[in-house]
């Protein structure tokens, strides 16, 4: 017999083996798509094709259920590796120029007297999350909202290009290097904390996370304050609220301790 | 007749070489993240071992020992010379500078995403293309087992292809098939993100295409344990195998339900509907169907043998049997373990089971247990069983094979079984770190450090396996005779077409992986905003 007679309904062993498993199929398809939807007393289906559509996961939208008021507002900002990744040389003058105003809080050099953030050798997708989230509300602060509300989306990527191009320099007053603490190279896995140094330098950078070598401990320990009260909430998906309000007070004075007294120049090169 | 003795070798060689490091790093991944090591303080490194673990394991080993074993079956089962040979050489160096590409990025920890790629994490574009490599090398073993099948066919029309070259080419057709899921995964998703093409990437979509290779690969590292249990263990304990025909339908079944099932590893993702895990589910059930008939023929063949040696009673005949030789011991092993892990499968493909363990140190535990355990085991044996054939010389010490065989068994239980517990108790997987100090997971202390002991036990057993083979390079010389294949107790004379050629299976396998993958996977790739942001590894 050639392969030729194998794909005929003359054998017995195609005939037995396509139906074999096509009934196989149609049984668990009727019991996966229409017999089990109608078994779960809690979901109401239209009709059968509603449930035979939500078995087979058609993307619907959700029916009549109402989105809660959202209060305040929360950051809109998408950012991906490549965001402000290849800057070019005019964006970074404009932005020289624009940081004049920046200056007296954040140093001349980008690095603060002043317990704001040191911003010089930052990354650019950290100070453009931040700044939109400044001007659009999501994040609020006294000082800097007022001048974040009128920048520009351009003006907004020329400082971020501008402050990541800085050299790191040294904190304004440097202290002896700590030991990592616990939760900055383990984190807490009992309750849910990833270590600090995964996402914020020391162990790994992630997108979006600021590297925190070398600021000031009291705005470091100030921010986890916010975020545990929910004061601050411009994270993305409640990321460092939830860390945050895992964390002991502690804990917390530990991490920010450790960060304000490394050297900024460990952080690792942007790629 | 087995004439590319060195290509063969080669195959062995390359493959029991990476097992070797691959087996090394996982000993260390045991004990540094047990009560007994002291933690690294750099996840990092651990997440690195952990790739290059499961990127030898998973992709390099098994699958130059299923093409090593694939060319020695079609010369000795044919008995016809390998046509092809430079093909087949170039098919393993492409394998070899594959690896080499791929474990450079995951030594620089450029490429930490473990060997599941798990995107949106992002490594080094030349991992991806090692992978690509080895996988590719493997496909012209596919065809050369194709190609020298077709020619054996048209020399002998009509005649029963042997069993050996009809499973080996099964497997070949299923590796061929479940491997493009994960090709479509990394050509059309991964690559272009980690070459910079792209910046976002389908994550839920990749976990799909996933899946469809991550069940089947399964079948596949499994397929040359399967051979060795049909055509080398009853020849080499003095029986035959119970049924010809009933092996071929083992083999035919896993061709066709490997395929359709993967989604059972997606239960607890949101991006696929609840039917179709429903039918991935039950189609899992049906692939307890070639095992269990495995099962029952093995142990009605290995009851004739023993009665033949003079066994007598109901359960009696179990003492007469060849206890002493390390196939029989290989099969024992093989048999307890691949009985504990499918009980533990069952519970894997159970959309409701599958919920308490999903995602804890019970998957590891059980794969370790099925595919290091009940597999590798058959491995050992299978290399035990050729090594005289390839290298023209006898392996003396059978007290030190036999050891390593228990060593392997005692290893593989000591360091699952506690795995298998602590999963129970939520202990989740793929974690650098635990806190042992915490009351919370104190208790599993214990546990844990078993579990690093029985690694330390397989390590040993590892090395052994590799000094017996080499000193097996320079023991005296010897005849070992013609490599033979066991003989069914009624040998076909000739064979329906069916069962004698796989080109229904092959058809039912793409026509079910269609059914059951086809609307999952055209509803994500045609649906919009589906993407998230790339994570690249180490990037800021």
């Amino acid at each position: 017999m050639s392969t030729r007679e194998l794909f005929t309904l003359t054998n017995r062993h195609f005939k037995a083996s396509v139906g074999i498993f096509a009934a196989i199929f149609v049984v668990t398809a009727i019991a996966g798509f229409i017999v089990l939807p109608f078994a779960q007393p809690w979901v109401q289906f239209a009709n059968v094709w509603d449930a035979i559509c939500s078995a087979a996961g058609v993307p619907q939208r959700a029916a009549s259920v109402a989105t809660p008021e959202q209060s305040k507002r929360l950051s809109e900002v998408v950012l991906t590796s490549n965001t402000l990744s290849r800057p070019s040389q005019e964006a970074i003058g404009r932005g020289a120029t624009l940081a004049q105003r920046c200056a007296i809080c954040h140093g001349p050099t980008g690095v603060s007297r002043a317990d704001s953030p040191n911003l010089a050798g930052q990354y650019a997708a950290v100070i453009y999350k931040e700044l939109h989230d400044f001007r659009t509300g999501a994040r609020t602060n006294a000082v800097m909202s007022p001048f974040a509300v009128n920048l520009t989306d351009q003006e907004i990527a020329d400082l971020s290009n501008y402050y990541a191009d800085l050299p790191r320099l040294p904190a304004y007053h440097p202290t002896p290097q700590l030991p990592k603490p616990n939760i900055v190279i383990y984190g807490a896995p009992m309750r849910g904390i990833a270590p600090c140094g995964s996402c914020h330098g020391s162990l790994d950078n992630k997108t979006g996370s600021p590297w925190l070598e070398g600021q000031s401990e009291a705005y470091m320990k100030a921010q986890l304050q916010a975020f545990a009260s929910d004061e601050r909430r411009n994270d993305i998906s409640q990321q460092m609220r939830n860390v945050a309000r895992a964390m002991t007070p502690q804990e917390i004075e530990q991490a920010a301790a450790y960060y304000a007294s490394q050297p900024p120049d460990i952080v690792k090169a942007v790629d | 007749m087995l004439v590319n003795r060195k290509l063969i070798l080669a195959h062995f060689w390359l493959a029991f070489a990476v097992f070797g490091i691959a087996l090394t790093l996982g000993a260390w991944q045991m004990f540094i993240r047990s009560p007994i090591g002291t933690w690294l303080s750099n996840p990092e490194l651990y997440y690195r071992s952990l790739t290059a673990h499961g990127t030898v394991m998973g992709y390099v080993f098994p699958t130059l020992v299923a093409m090593g074993f694939g060319y020695a079956i079609s010369e000795a089962a044919l008995q016809q010379r390998l046509v092809g040979v430079r093909w087949a050489w170039a098919g393993f160096w492409l394998i070899v500078i594959g690896s080499i590409m791929a474990v450079i990025p995951i030594a620089l920890g450029r490429a930490s995403v473990l060997y599941t790629f798990y995107p949106p994490l992002i490594g080094n574009v030349f991992y991806y293309l090692g992978v690509v490599l080895v996988v590719v090398g493997s496909w012209i073993w596919v065809a050369l087992m194709s190609v020298n099948l077709r020619i054996w066919r048209k020399a002998h029309p009509g005649a029963p292809v042997p069993l050996a070259m009809f499973a080996n080419v099964a497997g070949s057709y299923l590796w061929a098939w479940t491997a493009v899921g994960a090709a479509l995964e990394l050509l059309l998703q991964i690559i272009p993100v980690a070459a910079g093409l792209k910046n976002t990437i389908d994550a839920g979509l990749a976990r799909i295409f996933f899946s469809w290779t991550l069940h089947a690969i399964v079948y596949f590292w499994l397929m040359p344990t399967y051979i060795a249990y049909y055509t080398i263990v009853p020849r080499a304990i003095g029986g035959r195998v119970y049924s010809d025909t009933m092996a071929r339908i083992s083999f035919i079944l896993f061709l066709v339900v490997a395929m359709p099932i993967g989604m059972h590893h997606t239960f607890a993702d949101p991006q696929v509907g609840a039917g179709f895990k429903f039918i991935h589910s039950a189609f899992t059930a049906l692939v307890t169907l070639p095992t269990f008939l495995t099962v029952f023929t093995i142990c009605a063949s290995v009851e004739i043998a023993a009665r033949l040696r003079g066994g007598r009673g109901l359960f009696g005949w179990i003492t007469a049997l060849p206890w002493d030789n390390p196939m029989m011991l290989a099969l024992a092993f093989s048999f307890v373990m691949l009985g504990f892990g499918g009980a533990g499968g069952l519970i894997n493909m159970s959309y409701q089971l599958d919920t308490s363990i999903h995602n804890t140190q019970w998957i590891t535990g059980h794969f370790h247990l099925i595919f290091g355990g009940a597999i590798v085991i058959m491995y050992f044996a299978i290399a035990y069983d050729l090594w005289p054939h390839l290298t023209g010389r006898e392996l003396v010490d059978l007290r030190l094979i036999r050891t390593q065989l228990w060593l392997w068994f005692v290893g593989m239980i000591v360091t699952t079984f506690p795995w298998h517990w602590v999963g129970i108790l939520g202990m989740p997987r793929r974690m650098a770190y635990f806190d042992f100090g915490d009351p919370a997971i104190a208790p599993q202390a214990l546990s844990v450090t078993l579990s690093a002991i029985g690694g330390f036990i397989l390590l040993a057993s590892g090395i052994m396996f590799i000094v017996i083979l080499a000193r097996g390079m320079r023991a005296p010389q010897a005849d070992a005779g013609a490599n033979r294949f066991a003989l069914a107790v009624h040998q076909p004379a000739t064979v329906p077409v069916a069962l004698n050629t796989h080109a229904l299976w092959v058809a039912l396998m793409i026509g079910l992986t269609l059914t059951n993958y086809g609307y999952p996977i055209l509803n994500l790739a045609l649906s919009e905003g589906t993407s998230v942001p790339a994570v690249y590894v180490g990037a800021q």
